[in-house]
Order: C-alpha cells, then sequence, then structure tokens
C-alpha cells in the first residue's frame, strides 16, 4: 500500500503505520515522483500539501504523482484519501463536491462519533451498514459541500460512506465521507489512521478502512 | 548613504542614535571602547541587539548561575548555554526541550505573535539536532470577561493552531490562566521537544577555515525590526499595544520544509555547525557562531535573499524574518547541502566563510560595514546586579485575613468547577491537533502528555507545566517550588520518573528593585528544590518587562517538568475507569487555602501564605506513583493542586462518566478537605484486588493514605455534604469558555456546549 507524501504532509507516517499494522507493506511515495512503484493501492495523507495556501488540495492535484493517480483509480485501483487526501481527491474530480471552511470558522479535533453508511466499497467492506465508529477528526476545512442534485445523487446511488453523528463542521447532510460509482475511490474527513492502537487512538475502530482494501485485493486476485 | 565602516572612522566623534535603541549612556561608552571608534549604524543596531535584556540576560544572569550548581546527574548530555539542553534517554535516543516566552508579539498581534512562538522555539529544538515531537503551552491571559481578553485569548489560541497544526507537530498540553495582572500583558509561553540519535546532535560553533556561511529557508524582509531590543525589553504604557512592524509574521509551510530540509542534512553528516535565526536574525546567528567557535568570519550581507529590495544592510541584520538557519558546512558538502535544500523547496545560499583570527567582518556590495570582536557582542556584554528589595506590600498581604469559610455546598462546587480558572479548557485545546504523529498515549485534560518515542520497545516521556502567580507572588521562594512541584506531581501520576527541569521565568521590569527581589528569590527557590529533587534544569528562558503602566505581573515562573517511560503501555491516566474502584487519598491535608483559586474565585481575594512546601513528601509521592503504575496497580491517579480534592474528584469523575461515593475523614471540616490546595498529594483508584497491595505499599514507606470512597455510578455524592449528578456537573463545566468566546464546533448558539 502507497502512501503518497507531498510538501506539507503531516499524517502520512501514521497511514504507513496504520497500513502496516493492518498487515500490509507500507510504502512511501514522493509527489514529484510519477510512479507508483508497484503498489496495488494508494493513500492520499492528511495535512497541509504546499500549506493549503491557495485552497486545500489545489496545489498537490497538479503534483507529478497525481495524473498517475488519477489514472490507477481510473482503472479501479484502491485509494483512499483522508482529510488533505479528501480534499486533493475533490480537486482531482474523482470525487465531487468539495471541501471548505468549517461552519464556526474554527480548527477542530475531537473523537468523532461515525456511521458508516456504505460497506461495500474496496475500503469499507470490513464494517457493517449503519455500524457507529469513533475516530478523530481533525480539520480547519472539512465542511462538506455540494450542490443540491450531487448531493441527492450520492444519497440515492449510496455513495455516501459515513455520516457525522453529531456535525462537527457544518458538513451538508451530515457527510463525512463519499465513495465514486465504482467504490473503489473513498474520500473521509475524519482520520481513520489514528484510530488503529488502543494506545493511542480512541479506539481501533479505523484499522477496518485497511483490513477492508486488503481483502479486496487479496479477493480480486 | 551606507555607513561603513570606513565613514565611521572618518567621522569618529558623529552621535548616534543609541538612546533610540535601548542603549544606556554606560553601555554606549563601553562600545566606543572596544571599538575604539564610533559605531556604524549596523554595528550599533548589532549592539544593541545582543546587549539587550532578551538576549544578553544582563539582569538575570547572576541569579541563573545557581542553576548551573545543581548536580548534572548521568543523563545531561548539553546543558545551559546551548539553544536547548540534551538528555540522554536511552536506547541511543536523546531528546531536547525547552520552553521560551513570546508574551510582548502576541499582546501586540495575537495570532502571528503567537504562531511564531512556536516557529522559534521549534527551530531552537531543530537546530540541536533533534526532530521536533510535541509543543505545550502555558497561556495565562487578564481576566475572562473582559473585553480586550476577547480579542486577545481567541487570536492566540488560533496562532497556536494555525501554526503547529500546520507543522504537524501535536499540542499536548498546558494551561490557561486568568488573573488581572495579566491583562495588558498577557503570558504566551511556548515549550517544544525534539527527539534524535545520540550522535546527531549538533552544535552551533562555527569552525574551520574557509568552512562556508549557508543561509536556510525564507527570504529575510522588514518584519520584527526591533522585536528582541525594543519590544521583549521594555514594558508596555497605559495605551497599550503598539509597534505592529515588530512582530514577525509566520510560515508554517516553509518551516515544515525547513524542518526535513535540515534533518535530512544532518542525518548525511554534512554540516559542521548550524544555528536558528530566532529574535535577534541573523546578528545573533552570525555572531553566536562565530563567538563560539572562537573564529573569524566574512559575510556578505547584498547575498541574503530579500523579500524587499531596498532593505539596508542594519534592516537586514535587525530582521526577526522567521524560518531560517544559518549552517556551516564544509566546501566539499556545499553541493550536497545545496541539493537537499533545493528538493525540499527551500531556499539556501552561501553568504559567506569562516576566516583566520577573530574578527567578525560583514560586507555591503564589498565594502565593510562591521567589523567587530564577536566575543565582545556576545559574551562581553553589561552584567548587572540590580538593587533589590521586597516588596513594601508583602508583608500586609501575608497577614491578610482569608475570607470566612462556608459549607461545603452544591451550589459551591458547581460554582468553582465553572470559574474560569478550574473549567474546562475543551474550547481551546479543540482547536490543537493533539495526535499527528500518532505517538500520544495522554494529552489534554490529563495532568501531563505522554509520548511514545519508540514503537518497538514502548520507550516515552511525560511533560508538565506548571506555574502559579498568585503563589509566587506572596511567597516567591514557595511559590518556584510549587510550580516545580506540581509538575513533578503531574508527571509523577502518569507513572514516568521526572529526570530534568526547563523553565521560563516571566517577571515584570528587572529595573524594579522590588520585581529583582521577587526574582531572586524564585530563581533560588527553583535552584534549592530542583536540587533536592534531582531534577537538573537543562535550560529556560527569561522574560523581563511584562509590567504595564508601571504595574508588574504576578511574578510567574512556569516550570516544565520531564519524565521518562521505560514503556508507556504503562501510562496511568487520571480519570476513574470503572465501578467498584476504591479511592485512596494519598498525602496529608491540612488547613491550607492562602492563595488557593477558592479564594480567589469567589471573593477576588489575594492574600496569607502560599501551601507549605515538603520537597522530601513530594518525592516519596512520586515515588510510590511510579511504583504503582510500574507494577500495574492503579487504575487512575490525579495530582491535587489548583482547588483542592473537589476539583479532582469532578475531572476524574468527568473524563469517563465514572462517578464516586466519597466519605470524608473527620477532622478537618469539609470545605476544608475538599477546596485546600495543600501540596503533596494526589487522588487515586485502585482495583479492590489491588488495594491492599497498594496500601501496604503505602505503609511500609511511610506516605499517608486513606480509603475515602469508591467509582461508582453517575453521581459525585459526598456523604452528608453534597451529591450532583455528573451530567449538571458537566455542564457547568463545560459551559463558561463557549458562553465568554462563542459556541464550540458543531453546537448552536442556544446549546453552546456539547456534551460527550
Amino acid at each position: 500500500m502507497g502512501v503518497v507524501t507531498f510538501p506539507g504532509s503531516l499524517d502520512d507516517r501514521d497511514a504507513q503505520r496504520a497500513a502496516r499494522l493492518a498487515g500490509a507493506d507500507a510504502i512511501p511515495l514522493w509527489h514529484a515522483d510519477a510512479s507508483l512503484h508497484g503498489v496495488d493501492a494508494v493513500v492520499l495523507p492528511g495535512g497541509f500539501s504546499y500549506g493549503d495556501y491557495l485552497r486545500c488540495g489545489a496545489i498537490a492535484r497538479f503534483a507529478q504523482v497525481m495524473p498517475t493517480v488519477v489514472d490507477a483509480a481510473r482503472g479501479g485501483m484502491p485509494v483512499l484519501g483522508i482529510c488533505n487526501g479528501f480534499q486533493v481527491l475533490c480537486e482531482s474530480h474523482l470525487l465531487p463536491g468539495a471541501l471548505t471552511r468549517n461552519q464556526n470558522l474554527h480548527f477542530v479535533h475531537r473523537d468523532q462519533p461515525l456511521e458508516i453508511a456504505n460497506a461495500a466499497t474496496a475500503w469499507t467492506s470490513a464494517y457493517e451498514a449503519g455500524q457507529v465508529i469513533t475516530v478523530p477528526v481533525k480539520n480547519g476545512e472539512g465542511c462538506y459541500v455540494g450542490d443540491e442534485r450531487t448531493l441527492d445523487e450520492l444519497e440515492a446511488e449510496g455513495r455516501v460512506v459515513a455520516y457525522y453523528v453529531g456535525n462537527p463542521n457544518g458538513s451538508m447532510r451530515d457527510i463525512a465521507g463519499i465513495t465514486n460509482e465504482r467504490g473503489n475511490v473513498v474520500g473521509i474527513m475524519p482520520h481513520p489512521e489514528h484510530a488503529v492502537e488502543d494506545l493511542t487512538g480512541p479506539s481501533t475502530d479505523g484499522l477496518g478502512f485497511f483490513t477492508s482494501v486488503l481483502e479486496s485485493l487479496v479477493k480480486a486476485q | 548613504m551606507i555607513d561603513t565602516v570606513t565613514n565611521a572612522e572618518a567621522t569618529a566623534s558623529d552621535a548616534m542614535p543609541y538612546v533610540e535603541l535601548g542603549l544606556k549612556d554606560d553601555e554606549y561608552a563601553r562600545i566606543l571602547e572596544l571599538l575604539g571608534r564610533r559605531p556604524t549604524a549596523s554595528e550599533l543596531a548589532m549592539y544593541s541587539i545582543m546587549w539587550s535584556e532578551h538576549c544578553s540576560y544582563k539582569s538575570s544572569k547572576v541569579h541563573l548561575s545557581q542553576f548551573g550548581k545543581i548536580p548534572k546527574g548521568e543523563r545531561m548530555l548539553v546543558g545551559m548555554g546551548e539553544n536547548a539542553g540534551v538528555i540522554d534517554v536511552g536506547e541511543g535516543l536523546a531528546v531536547t526541550f525547552k520552553v521560551e516566552s513570546h508574551n510582548h508579539p502576541s499582546y501586540v498581534e495575537p495570532y502571528q505573535g503567537a504562531a511564531t512562538g512556536i516557529g522559534g522555539i521549534v527551530r531552537d529544538i531543530l537546530t540541536m539536532g533533534a526532530r521536533p515531537v510535541l509543543v505545550m503551552d502555558p497561556l495565562r491571559f487578564g481576566d475572562a470577561d473582559h473585553p480586550d481578553t476577547r480579542r486577545v485569548l481567541p487570536g492566540i489560541v488560533a496562532g497556536i493552531g494555525g501554526y503547529g497544526n500546520c507543522l504537524g507537530l501535536p499540542n499536548i498540553g498546558g494551561e490557561v490562566v486568568f488573573d488581572p495582572s495579566y491583562q495588558g500583558n498577557p503570558l504566551v509561553n511556548a515549550l517544544c521537544l525534539g527527539v534524535m540519535p545520540v550522535e546527531r546532535i549538533q552544535l552551533s560553533a562555527a569552525r574551520g577555515v574557509g568552512n562556508v556561511v549557508v543561509l536556510l529557508g525564507a527570504k529575510t524582509g522588514r518584519d520584527g525590526i526591533g522585536g528582541v531590543s525594543v519590544l521583549a525589553s521594555a514594558t508596555f504604557d497605559e495605551d497599550g499595544p503598539a509597534n505592529r512592524p515588530a512582530v514577525q509574521v509566520g510560515d508554517p509551510f516553509m518551516e515544515k520544509l525547513l524542518i526535513e530540509a535540515c534533518l535530512e542534512i544532518f542525518d548525511a553528516k554534512l554540516v559542521e555547525g548550524i544555528q536558528d535565526l530566532g529574535g535577534a536574525g541573523l546578528t545573533c546567528a552570525l555572531t553566536e557562531t562565530s563567538a563560539a567557535g572562537k573564529s573569524g568570519m566574512l559575510a556578505h550581507l547584498d547575498r541574503v535573499p530579500l523579500r524587499e529590495a531596498t532593505m539596508d544592510p542594519t534592516e537586514v541584520l535587525a530582521s526577526e524574518s522567521q524560518e531560517r538557519m544559518l549552517a556551516i558546512v564544509t566546501p566539499e558538502n556545499l553541493d550536497a547541502v545545496l541539493a537537499i535544500a533545493h528538493k525540499w523547496g527551500v531556499i539556501a545560499t552561501a553568504i559567506g566563510e569562516v576566516t583566520e583570527g577573530t574578527r567578525l567582518q560583514i560586507l555591503w556590495h564589498g565594502e565593510a560595514v562591521v567589523d567587530v570582536e564577536p566575543g565582545s557582542l556576545a559574551d562581553d556584554g553589561p552584567v548587572y546586579h540590580r538593587p533589590m528589595q521586597r516588596p513594601a506590600d508583602l508583608a500586609a498581604l501575608n497577614d491578610a485575613a482569608a475570607p470566612a469559610y462556608p459549607q461545603a455546598t452544591k451550589e459551591l462546587l458547581l460554582a468553582m468547577v465553572a470559574s474560569p480558572n478550574l473549567c474546562s479548557k475543551r474550547w481551546v485545546v479543540e482547536q490543537y491537533d493533539r495526535i499527528v504523529m500518532g505517538d500520544t498515549v495522554l494529552a489534554w485534560p490529563e495532568d501531563a502528555g505522554v509520548v511514545r518515542l519508540s514503537e518497538q520497545t514502548g520507550l516515552g516521556i511525560a511533560l508538565a507545566t506548571d506555574g502559579n502567580g498568585r503563589y509566587t507572588r506572596l511567597d516567591p521562594y514557595a511559590g518556584a517550588q510549587l510550580a516545580l512541584a506540581e509538575a513533578y506531581r503531574n508527571v509523577a501520576a502518569t507513572g514516568a520518573v521526572p529526570i530534568s527541569v526547563t523553565n521560563c521565568l516571566n517577571f515584570g521590569s528587572p529595573e524594579d528593585p522590588e520585581v529583582m527581589w521577587q526574582f531572586a528569590e524564585a530563581t533560588r527557590g527553583l535552584a534549592d528544590a530542583c536540587t533536592v529533587l534531582e531534577t537538573p534544569v537543562s535550560g529556560g528562558n527569561v522574560s523581563f518587562y511584562n509590567s504595564t503602566a508601571g504595574t508588574p505581573i504576578n511574578p510567574t515562573p512556569v516550570v516544565g517538568v520531564l519524565g521518562l517511560f521505560d514503556d508507556v503501555a504503562r501510562r496511568t491516566p487520571m480519570g476513574f475507569q470503572s465501578e467498584g474502584a476504591t479511592l485512596l487519598l494519598l498525602g496529608d491535608t491540612a488547613d491550607e487555602l492562602g492563595g488557593s483559586e477558592w479564594a480567589w474565585a469567589m471573593h477576588r481575594h489575594l492574600g496569607g501564605v502560599p501551601p507549605r512546601v515538603d520537597l522530601a513528601r513530594e518525592k516519596l509521592l512520586g515515588e510510590v506513583l511510579i511504583a504503582g503504575s510500574r507494577d500495574g496497580m492503579l487504575d487512575s491517579a490525579h495530582d491535587l493542586s489548583d482547588g483542592g480534592l473537589a476539583q479532582v474528584l469532578v475531572e476524574s469523575a468527568l473524563a469517563k462518566g465514572v462517578g464516586a461515593r466519597v466519605v470524608l475523614p473527620a477532622g478537618l471540616m469539609p470545605f476544608v478537605q475538599l477546596y485546600s490546595e495543600s501540596a503533596g498529594r494526589a487522588l487515586v483508584s485502585v482495583p479492590r484486588s489491588e488495594e491492599l497491595r497498594f496500601t501496604e505499599m503505602c505503609g511500609a514507606r511511610g506516605l499517608p493514605c486513606a480509603r475515602i470512597g469508591v467509582t461508582d455510578g453517575d453521581v459525585l455524592e459526598i456523604q452528608d455534604v453534597l451529591t450532583v449528578g455528573l451530567a449538571e456537573l458537566r455542564t457547568a463545566f463545560e459551559a463558561t469558555l463557549p458562553a465568554l468566546f462563542g459556541p464550540l464546533a458543531g453546537a448552536s448558539p442556544d446549546h453552546p456546549s456539547v456534551a460527550s
């Protein structure tokens, strides 16, 4: 499982650790290297790529590695964008909608209950639909927005992956994460990679994202 | 026209504006003597900066020398004098940590002042060769409901979060204290800790004739000029903050890149010496590296990349633009250093070289604008034995009668937990990323932050910062010791072994003899206590001139204690874990409410004397808490301090929503038992199966241990005194800051606090 480091990526090490704990080989990928080095899945981690100065994820989408990631995703490779990575996926048009400034304008970090709505994606098959998990949320621009039609479509097609239980940032329709039509690309604002060890996380609920993708890859072989 | 050395020699008797730059008559006379001519404009700026209180420690030096006499122990690899002390933590790893103030900039421009406070301390840690892995922020503001606090606090909190979050450093703790003595001078202290393999320790000395001086990082601009010499070394007047251009502007993304580039350069062993640019900018970095190496140095100032082409050499030397480092590199390694910088998108420029002799020469388009002995700037600055005098009002303060003690009602408890200093600080800390890097084991609201250093072995550290300005006002010697004792206790409560101390000494003007007396007493108290507790001081910072319109702040030594874990999996949290555990109160409770939170919160009363200090008891208590953690006997442990036993019961119960039934021992009235702030105490919860073993251990070691109840249900019941539901407690505890500063994320104005 590859984890891309952009300048300003921060949770890249954490995503690598989560991949490792789930049983994967974690391969660091570099923004300026177009090659994916043979990985079977890609994580775009959290952080503040390029300082988030223009618009979160807006510069990262032009990184040299991104066309390869986009092509691979269109070809069915599992891609997970967490927090800043979700923003990059939206900027890359792999996922619809956008992430904007939190409703009360403050950065917020807390342990966040989520209801898994779609347990059929490459990254959520270890869960059951309706299951409530607790993982940390931490962002300044995590308010998911989209036009009514997009939101209707996402909900009608079951492409909302998880809803907030107690919306921390004003996201429309309490959406915390979404997927593409094929279910291989998932963007999620909270941080499953920070809920993989009892010692450091609020739970180990987040591990399922990483075990799900391993299982789907094994099945596909 | 640029004032060159040649020009200064030709116009040797010209008057120079030294008073405006903060230099005194006798200091200027000394500069004339050292140079044998008048200084150039650039030299004058450099002397004013390097001889400022902030850089030279001229008023504090004679007192700080006491810290050097504390036995160093076996772990201190680098002590005071470098940018930060370095402690050996075993397994081939070392940590370096330090706390610094950024008080005045944060009052003038809260967001940028606080943000660059983080940036500055992080570079201090980086420059030692360490990867920064956490920050903490001890903060002090004026009254919570004062209109100016609404200007200052949200900006400072957003600045700390904005910079630290973007840098990817978890903020694992700190303090938020309100007191009117900080109304015109809030305290924004920032602590950073870094980790490195022992062999990666870097020092600042520039050595090796012909080695290249490389400036890394951001371009130099006009921000922060006069920051240390004027802003940090003078008091505010009644008109409040001005002088905004003296505050630097931060770019955390550049700092993140600078960190990664420097660490890669260190790992490749490509630098001979390295120094961060913080307060005093290039002036300090060029001076300190050449003075430390006892080397000469030639710098071409016109090669420094500038944000504004019209800057003159004096401005370039004085600029405090952030996110810059100065490296000393051999000519053979220069290309490799430039290549790594390029990889990370960091500008790197060779601006000079190490030379024969001991002169620091700085050229501007080929003409010398500075020609000095760097040692005269760095080491030959003035040293003052300032006059000292016990404050005239202290006897009356110590004799002031306490307010009458009330009954310990439920209403009192709810009012106390809702008071600004005791209430939940969720509004603040939710704006900080506390878990990035994935090694945070404990963070706010725990007694101390705990961070894992090794995933393989569980090696880790605990850190706590504490300070109590009211105690220190009433008795500076005891107040400083109580600050240390509390931080020590907080660290021990988690199960970590305290091993080292850093401090940030926030005081009023050293030119005020009463302030100087407070400073002398506090440093003496701290040094004495560090000796007894065997926690040597690895570094620190003095912040003077925290005074507005002639009125100093309460003297506030903030003490940070570092503790060590063999295995962080054995940490003890502060919250009750499950029902049915036995509550044991460790230590002795006396009638000690002088300077207490109760007297202040309920009566705005500050008087009497602070709680008695018993360092032997602190040590014993620490040993018991550490043994309890090591042997797995404790469910929870929480140190007693501000707000006494009542506050601890509330915090431990609310942590996981596990209540308690408490029976207070006979003897002292319930009010005193609940709100006294006697030191040397902790509340632990122990599973029934471990109770006998633990109490026998206390008995054998001679630590008083009283069984005061059990964990149970969803209420806090103190038999024959009060009963209150946890939900009602939580509402009172959580509502205060959102009501003052706006709703929490996800909450509506009608329901400003979020239960969780």
